[in-house]
């Protein structure tokens, strides 16, 4: 069992601002757009360094949109910043005809995704975006789980041409990737390798699966954990290869059931390889007020869930193969 | 520089491949594409700096015009096509499978002249502001053109976009409105009044300028009017009277002709008002 360890607890949104900052130094067509959120978003830095390149659209989401999608015409990279419930839900025609069907080279980046945005309720945490952005065709999803990784992926998707929907949040996590790892669109991250069971969460639900590793495998399970940070494209390739070593497979996100990473790997896996599949997701509910951790144990997100779901999924594996 | 009289002929053949091509699929919006043909005509062959034998996306150094009342798709791609674009005979597959002239303008299928889809209304006008804000950072002179209906500054999106636009002193942009008072439902009136359009835009803080979209000679000249005010500091509107479906007779003042196709017998009395000049597609 690879040992994971972190030296501090740091936002996802923060380790976006460094990206854009960092983005900005070296790519002189990246442009900026915030709507009214530039301190929640952590843009301040692109703001301050580049104030021709940044544009305050104030709070008119769908203007933004356009905005952005008609900046691409003339050779321009933008990145649209506001909470992911605005960024997705409130602009979906938008997004879908400037931007998705018309193929502009928009970065929409979305902060206070989910549960874990904590307090201001459940008009705020957005747990469908997911699912509405990966209906788009051509669009590319991601949701990366630490402040290192919202970096890499913040400076790698400026080099793919094309729309893409990212996804960060609101809390401090541990920051336990490589500060100097390469982030590559597209593909699966196993961070342990396991023979029991394959874990694949995504976002804040990453650190939550290596928890509860550690203490599966002090009850004798193996579990493969694996970081899907990209929904879309799925990396089908890892995806099978893991499930067919361990026969049963968790998913784990901050995100509906419907629509989300565990729909994306079920819909996989029911075509290529049925596999019994638990997912640690929200059924079915809005969120409401808390603390964020007061929120992913009322909703059923937290470590000892996804250990609940393991234990599942090996009792229906087993049951399956004694049936057969 | 195009004389009026060609500038005239071109508009009269617009008009008829309009009606063909609505007329062949029965299907289509011929009645705001007629009351648009002279601003089109206007734009294409006299007002804008383009280039149409090689189409870039980008459009770095020419003008760039973006319809967001996609809907008026028939003059949209006759007078893209007469510019340059894209062939004649490929007005023949307008809204038929595998065709690029599809119901709505889309750059989907790559065809020339157009740089977004359009058709889900008000998202125009923020797309246009964009590929000004790209020319300014640019430091490319050229301007930006738009084209909305009348009914579509129903929607939202247009005063968030007008807002900005006045605002951040977007000064580059000139966009019109085709001011012919109907809707699909029937008059903007009945529908939902727009008000006093002109001191609604003057007090979002554009420069309004107006005229009759439906005189030729008073398109080019108010466009080339328009183009001094550009670079002053304010975004640039001209409210266009029109009437939709000018220059066929019972297609004219009526919203019965926003969406809907002539039979045979109206196509050819459409004709007959409207004489073939430099040849059908």
């Amino acid at each position: 069992m690879k040992k994971y360890t972190f030296n501090e607890k740091k936002d996802t949104r923060s380790g976006f601002g460094a990206g854009l900052s960092e983005l900005g130094k070296k790519n002189p067509n990246v442009v900026v757009l915030c709507a009214d959120l530039t301190g929640s978003l952590k843009m301040d830095g692109f703001a301050k360094e580049h104030p021709e390149r940044f544009f305050q659209i104030g709070i008119a989401e769908a203007n933004m949109m356009g905005i952005a999608a008609g900046l691409t015409i003339g050779g321009k990279i933008p990145f649209t910043g506001t909470f992911a419930n605005f960024s997705t839900g409130r602009v979906y025609d938008q997004i879908r005809q400037s931007i998705a069907y018309s193929n502009k080279n928009v970065k929409i980046c979305a902060s206070h995704a989910g549960l874990t945005l904590g307090e201001d309720g459940a008009t705020h945490q957005i747990l469908e975006d997911l699912g509405l952005m990966k209906m788009l065709p051509g669009m590319v999803v991601i949701n990366p789980c630490d402040y290192n990784q919202t970096k890499a992926a913040t400076i790698a998707i400026a080099e793919y041409v094309g729309p893409v929907y990212l996804r960060f949040g609101r809390p401090v996590v541990p920051n336990f990737t490589a500060a100097d790892q390469k982030f590559e669109i597209g593909k699966a991250l196993v961070l342990n390798e396991g023979v029991d069971v394959s874990i694949f969460a995504t976002g804040h639900l990453v650190w939550k699966a290596i928890e509860a590793g550690e203490i599966l495998a002090t009850q004798g399970i193996n579990a493969e954990i694996i970081n899907i940070h990209t929904i879309k494209p799925l990396d089908n390739a890892a995806i099978i290869a893991s499930a067919k070593k361990t026969g049963c497979v968790v998913t784990a996100e901050e995100h509906q059931m419907n629509g989300g990473l565990g729909d994306s790997i079920a819909q996989l896996l029911s075509r290529e390889l049925p596999t019994p599949i638990e997912m640690v997701a929200v059924n079915d509910s809005f969120g409401e007020s808390g603390t964020p951790e007061q929120l992913m144990i009322k909703y059923g997100l937290d470590t000892v869930n996804i250990i609940a779901a393991v234990k599942k999924v090996l009792e229906r594996r087993s049951s399956s193969k004694q049936l057969a | 520089m195009a004389s009026i009289l060609e500038l005239e002929k071109i508009c009269t053949q617009v008009r008829r491949d309009i009606v063909r091509m609505v007329h062949a699929v029965n299907s289509g919006h011929p009645g705001g594409s007629l009351g648009c043909t002279e601003y089109l005509v206007a734009l294409y062959f006299e007002t804008m700096a383009h280039n149409p034998s090689n189409f870039k996306m980008d459009g770095l150094g020419e003008d760039l015009f973006f319809l967001s009342n996609g809907h008026i798709s028939p003059v949209f791609y006759s007078v893209l096509s007469r510019s340059g674009y894209f062939e004649l005979n490929e007005l023949h597959t307008f809204r038929k499978l595998n065709s690029r002239l599809q119901g709505h303008p889309t750059t989907h299928e790559g065809l020339p002249g157009v740089r977004i889809a359009s058709g889900s209304l008000g998202q125009g006008l923020s797309v246009a502001i964009g590929a000004a804000l790209a020319k300014k950072l640019n430091n490319d002179n050229n301007i930006i053109y738009s084209l909305h209906g009348d009914g579509e500054l129903q929607e939202g999106q247009i005063w968030e976009a007008a807002m900005y636009a006045a605002g951040r002193k977007v000064d580059n942009i000139i966009s019109t409105v085709d001011f012919n008072g109907q809707q699909i439902d029937g008059s903007t009136d009945q529908v939902l009044p727009l008000g006093d359009l002109k001191a609604k835009w003057e007090a979002f803080g554009w420069d309004v300028l107006s005229m009759n979209g439906n005189n030729l000679q008073e398109v080019v000249e108010t466009l080339k009017i328009a183009k001094t005010h550009t670079g002053k500091g304010k975004p640039v509107l001209i409210l266009m009277k029109t009437e939709m479906g000018h220059g066929v007779d019972f297609m004219t003042g009526s919203h019965k002709w926003h969406g809907i196709a002539p039979n045979n017998e109206q196509l050819a009395q459409a004709l007959e008002q409207n004489i073939e000049t430099l040849g059908d597609y």
